[in-house]
Formats: structure tokens, sequence, C-alpha cells
């Protein structure tokens, strides 16, 4: 699988716009630098909860994002705080969640593994495994009897595949050709279990083709690669050509959850992934082609640091819950309910 | 007014509400199939002339199209969703409980899911799996709403209440409650039919319904329960037992302003459920009535139900799981003597 992934030609980013091309890679840093903020917090025991991290898959969040409209729609899964970056939610919001106090994106009732925000286009991670992809063909269902335009990106793992409701949910999109893409972040472990031991065919997006739809292998950790696999997916699914399958190869540079020290993953495997770091891949070319020089991205770096610093101490001075919140947002409208318990 | 079975209000009810509100549409198995059934109990029968684009048939994946209808309904649509039988909400109970139920709380009050889900129950003549009383285990999900109406006028009253409300509700019809007709039809089947009004209503979806008076004992019970029970209620009439019976309707949340009244009122409650006993509604409404109560009985809170057994398929057996006309009788006289 690795085999596939080589160097980011330079030319390849021809046409591109510089500042464009240094938004994704700003977008990459700021989810590589929260996610190991928010690995300290939670090591540090300052953070409660459980995390669930994507160091390592920036590229796929940041790329399929950035394709995306501001009216598009994402669903996630536990693994979720680079797809809400990606998405447009604020560190603020998310930090204000994780550390469970009401200003947090859902009032600090979902956490880690919940993050989303409606206003921007992000439904709370769905946490268990595939329950967000027939909920994306619900949602893109939606979008084709409105008649609008709009799409909706669907992430899931490797993992997601030998879930019925990968079978049930991509099948009826392709059946009625919904204006949803279905995007598995393949990092080969479904929690410590090696893809290979839990699949015959481990090529995920051959999948698409037994349901009669497109489906496209793409090297995960090159965000120009996966910014336009699904640029062109979008573009389909807007025509009404929809759906398609996108398989993005990543792997996890961090545990599954918690304190998880990956030791089911081999030491030359981890060192081959890393060397195909998304971050350094993505740097080298844009230094290589003279966009940005070592000393801008030192600088990013401070920035970002300094931005996740700030929302971090103010994310821990965050007003909590109090208690007669439990009983709120149970029921829409005015919540007879509530009052009657 | 004209006379309808539950099969043909929930058919008037849907078509009315599609009618006033495009956002509405059918999703479900061979519901709306030209030559087809109209669903498993012929309500949908016809609709997809009405509405050939949104009377939507799914493969059958019962996990798959629930999770497919929460995705639309938070994006604005109002689907309702059915299963042919409701032993099959097992299949989809993930994103009914997971999704449907929890998506509003998990987003902190901004997500909104206005999905209604249709579920026929009860023992049948069809053996294990196409047969079970399913209540129970959707009324303890907190973010869900359920009802069981016992006729017509609160089948249509309460659907039309379920597709305006912005909350996921689960409607449980008895099969031998709809008064299908032709080959869907069901031998064995009860009168549930109503007068339905011309005007356009809708019922409350958290209000029990008294359906008769009496001083000495409430029954509580719900659909094929409650026509059983006021069955028993004229037998014990004649023996002057007075029986109060109370159509529970709201299976979540009940409605214990109606159910205190009652309890008040005789001192001597009895539920009747078909499912088995053991970890019942029953159980759930006897210890709230403890709990809220406890101070108006005169004696404790009885149960009928079924005996803790799947639902057997040979017609003496079935008759035997079932409760019974007699077997509330008895229960009822017994507890009027305590």
């Amino acid at each position: 699988m690795i085999d596939s992934i080589a160097e980011i030609a330079a030319d390849r980013l021809a046409g591109y716009e510089r500042d464009f091309l240094c938004s994704l890679y700003e977008r990459m840093a700021l989810i590589r630098e929260f996610e190991e903020r928010v690995k300290f917090l939670f090591l540090e025991g300052a953070m409660p909860g459980t995390i669930h991290q994507c160091q390592g898959q920036e590229a796929t969040a940041v790329g399929v994002c950035a394709a995306l409209n501001a009216d598009d729609w994402i669903t996630s899964t536990f693994r979720g705080h680079g797809h809400a970056l990606s998405k447009g939610l604020t560190p603020q919001e998310l930090l204000d969640e994780l550390f469970g106090a009401r200003t947090g994106c859902c009032k600090g009732k979902g956490g880690s593994m919940h993050v989303g925000n409606m206003e921007k286009g992000m439904v709370p991670g769905i946490a268990i495994v595939a329950g967000g992809i027939p909920l994306a063909a619900g949602m893109a269902l939606a979008f084709k009897m409105q008649k609008s335009s709009q799409v909706v990106a669907c992430f899931f793992g490797d993992g997601a595949v030998a879930e019925g409701a990968f079978h049930e949910g991509v099948n009826m999109a392709a059946l009625w050709r919904l204006p949803a893409i279905f995007v598995c972040e393949n990092n080969l472990y479904g929690a410590s279990t090696h893809i290979s031991k839990v699949m015959k065919n481990t090529r995920v997006s051959d999948r698409a083709a037994s349901y009669g739809f497109r489906g496209e292998t793409v090297d995960g950790n090159d965000v120009l690669a996966v910014y336009e696999a699904t640029r062109r997916a979008a573009d389909e699914c807007r025509f009404g050509n929809g759906p398609v399958l996108l398989e993005l190869l990543t792997y996890r540079r961090t545990g599954h959850s918690r304190r998880d020290p990956c030791s089911y993953q081999a030491k030359d495997e981890r060192e081959r992934w890393f060397s195909r770091d998304p971050l350094d891949r993505f740097a080298a070319v844009l230094r290589q082609r003279g966009d940005v020089a070592q000393a801008d991205l030192d600088q990013l770096k401070a920035r970002i640091e300094t931005q996740i610093n700030e929302a971090v101490e103010k994310a821990q001075r965050a007003p909590l819950p109090q208690g007669a919140d439990l009983l709120t947002d149970i029921f829409a409208g005015a919540g007879k309910e509530e009052r009657k318990r | 007014m004209k006379r309808l079975g539950i099969a043909e209000a929930l058919r008037e009810a849907i078509t009315e509400e599609m009618e006033r509100d495009e956002r509405v549409f059918c999703l479900g198995e061979d519901i709306g199939v030209p030559g087809g059934w109209g669903g498993a109990f012929t309500v949908t029968l016809g609709l997809e002339k009405k509405f050939p684009d949104r009377m939507i048939d799914t493969p059958i994946a019962e996990l798959g199209f629930f999770g497919v209808a929460v995705g639309a309904a938070l994006m604005g649509m109002r689907p309702i969703v059915d299963v042919q039988y409701g032993d099959f909400l097992f299949l989809a109970s993930d994103q009914i409980i997971n999704n449907a139920a929890k998506l509003r709380y998990m987003s902190g009050g901004t997500a909104k899911v206005p999905l209604v889900m249709r579920a026929p129950i009860g023992a049948t003549g069809r053996g294990s799996q196409h047969a079970q009383s399913m209540e129970r285990y959707f009324t303890g999900v907190p973010g869900l709403k359920v009802v069981a109406p016992s006729n017509a006028y609160d089948a249509k009253g309460l659907l039309k209440a379920a597709v305006r409300d912005d909350n996921p509700v689960l409607i449980f019809e008895h099969k031998l409650l709809y008064g299908s007709r032709g080959a869907r039809a069901e031998s064995g089947a009860t009168d549930a039919t109503s007068e339905i009004p011309e005007h356009d209503y809708t019922l409350p979806l958290d209000q029990a319904a008294l359906r008769r008076q009496g001083s000495h004992v409430t029954i509580l019970a719900w659909l094929l329960m409650l026509h059983h029970s006021l069955a028993a209620a004229d037998i014990l009439a004649a023996e002057g037992i007075e029986v109060e019976v109370m159509d529970v309707r709201s299976l979540s949340p009940f409605d214990y302003e109606s159910i205190g009244a009652t309890v008040r009122k005789t001192g001597r409650v009895m539920i009747v459920e078909e499912g088995p006993k053991t970890g019942g509604v029953s159980a759930e409404l006897a210890a709230g009535i403890m709990e809220h109560f406890s101070d108006s009985l005169m004696a404790p809170v009885a149960r009928v139900a079924s005996p803790d057994a799947p639902v057997p398929f040979a017609p003496v057996l079935e008759n035997a799981y079932r409760p019974d006309v007699p077997r509330i009788v008895d229960a009822a006289r017994r507890l009027a003597a305590a």
C-alpha cells in the first residue's frame, strides 16, 4: 500500500495560488498542534473523558473539506477533531467542548467523540462505527428531494467497511444516485487490529463497483491529491452522478485512544509512514517551489502555538454546565416533557 | 363523519400531511409498489399514485433506511418510516436509539430530528419473530416519544401530531386492530374503527385517555389489551364490579397526571400488557405508580402479562400465551376483593 505513495511532484502545484496552498498547510499544522496539545492535556490529567486523535491523518480532513462549499455538510466519527477544524469549527469551541464547558460547540453535552456544529455544516460525530454512513445517505436524499446542489462528505475508517451499515448505506446512495462522498480514511487499523485480519480484499475502493458507482484510491497523505479527488467527486455529485467512494490511504501516528502506545504497529511500518508525513511532505514541496521559507513555517508554528495556548487557557476557565442543564436539549420545541420530569 | 379502520385512518392522515407539507415523505419496504400491498398492512395503499416522488421503496435494509430517515430529518425533511413487523426494529435500533433520540442532546440542542416511525406489533399466528410486543425496548429511551393508538380516531390524530412534532416519535400499531382488508386482512381481528371527523385534528402525544368510568378497580392497558380490558369490564359490571379503564396510549412519556387521577379515585390498579411480564412496560408503570401515588393505593399494583417465553406458533399455545378476557376478569376480581 505504501509503495504507491511517492514524493509530491512540485509541478503538481502549478496553477494553484500560493495563498490557497499555504492555507492547506496552515490548517494541517493547526490540527497537528491542536492534537498534540490535547494529548498532553489528557495525559497530564487536565482534560476529562477519552480522546481519539488524528495525528498523521491531517491531509484527509483538510483536503476533503477544502473542496467543499460552506453550505455542504460532513459527518464524522469518534475521531473528529481534525474534521471539525477543517470544516471551520474554531479551536476555542472545540477545546471548550473537550473540557466539558457550557461554551463548547455542543454545550459540553457532546464531548470529544461528538464534536460538531449544525451552523457550520458538521453533524455531531457519530461514534458508532459506520453509524454515519446511512445518515449521510439520508442527508444526501434530503438534498436531492429539496433540489439543492449541496453534497455531504461522510468520513469513516477502514474498520467501518465491515459493518452492515456501510453496505446498506452505500447501496441506497448508489441506487438513488445521491450526492454523497463516502470518505474512507484507511489508516490500516480498526483499533488495534490490522486491516489484513478483517478483509480479504483490502482495496476498499473496489467495493464501489459492486454497488454500481465510482470508487477511487487516493494518497491520503497528499493534501492536494485529496483536495483534487474530492473536487471531482463533489462535481459528479452535484451533476447527479453520485455517490463516490474515496479511499484515502493514511496512517495514524498516535494511539487509537487514550494511552494506547501503538505496540501493534510494526516499527518499520511506522518509520515508512512517518517518512510520508502529510505535513512534512507538503512543507517540502512548498519550500522547493519557493512558496515558503523555513522561517515562514517556524513563524507559522509559533503563531499557532500561541493561538492554541490562549484557547486552552480560556477553555480551562470556561463556565461549566449547571445542574439544570442536565435536562435541557432532550426534546425540541419548548420541552413540555422536560418540565414534567 | 365517516367510519374508518386504523389502516384507513393512518392512510388518510399520511395523505393529508403530505398534501399539507411537501417535506413529508414515506420510506420503507413495499410501501409504494404499484400493484403491491401498500406496506405489510395496506396503510400506504395507492399513495404512490398521488405522490410518485415521495413514496420511497427501500431495499430490505432496516438499519440502513432508518439511518437514511434520520439523516433526511436532520436536513429538514419530515420522513415517515416504517417496518413491516415491529420485530425488525432490532435491526434499526442503533439508528433509532443512538442517533435519532440522542442527536439533539449531543448537539447541545441545535440538531432537530422530526421523524415518525411506525411499527406493527402483536402475537398474530406468526410464531416468534413477527409477533413480539416491542414497546418495552423503546419506552426507556430519553429523547424518544412513544405512542400506541388503540382506535382509528387516535391513530389519525396521533400520527398527524407526530408528523408535526420536531422530535422522533415511534408509533406502535397492533396487527389485530388495523382492519386491513382483502388479502392483507388478519384473521381474528378486533374492531377498532372510529367515527372520523371531516376537519383536521391532532391529539397530544403525551396524554392517556379514559375509556370507561368505574369506582372499584382501574385497569391500565393499550392496543389490543385495551379492547380485552373493556370486554372484561362489561363482564365484571354484571357482577357489580365497576372497572375504570384507561388507555395509556402515550407510552413515553407516561401521562402521570391522568394515571394519578384514576389511581386516587379507585385505589386499586391493574396493568394489562401483551408482552412478557419481566422487564415490561407494566413493570415501569407499576414502579412509577408506587413512587408517585403509593398513599392512594389500597392494594398492591396487579399485573396481567404474558409469561416469560418467546411468542409460540401453535394457536393453542398462542392463546395460552397472550392475556385474554377471562384472565383479565379473574385478576380484576382478585384485585377488587384484595
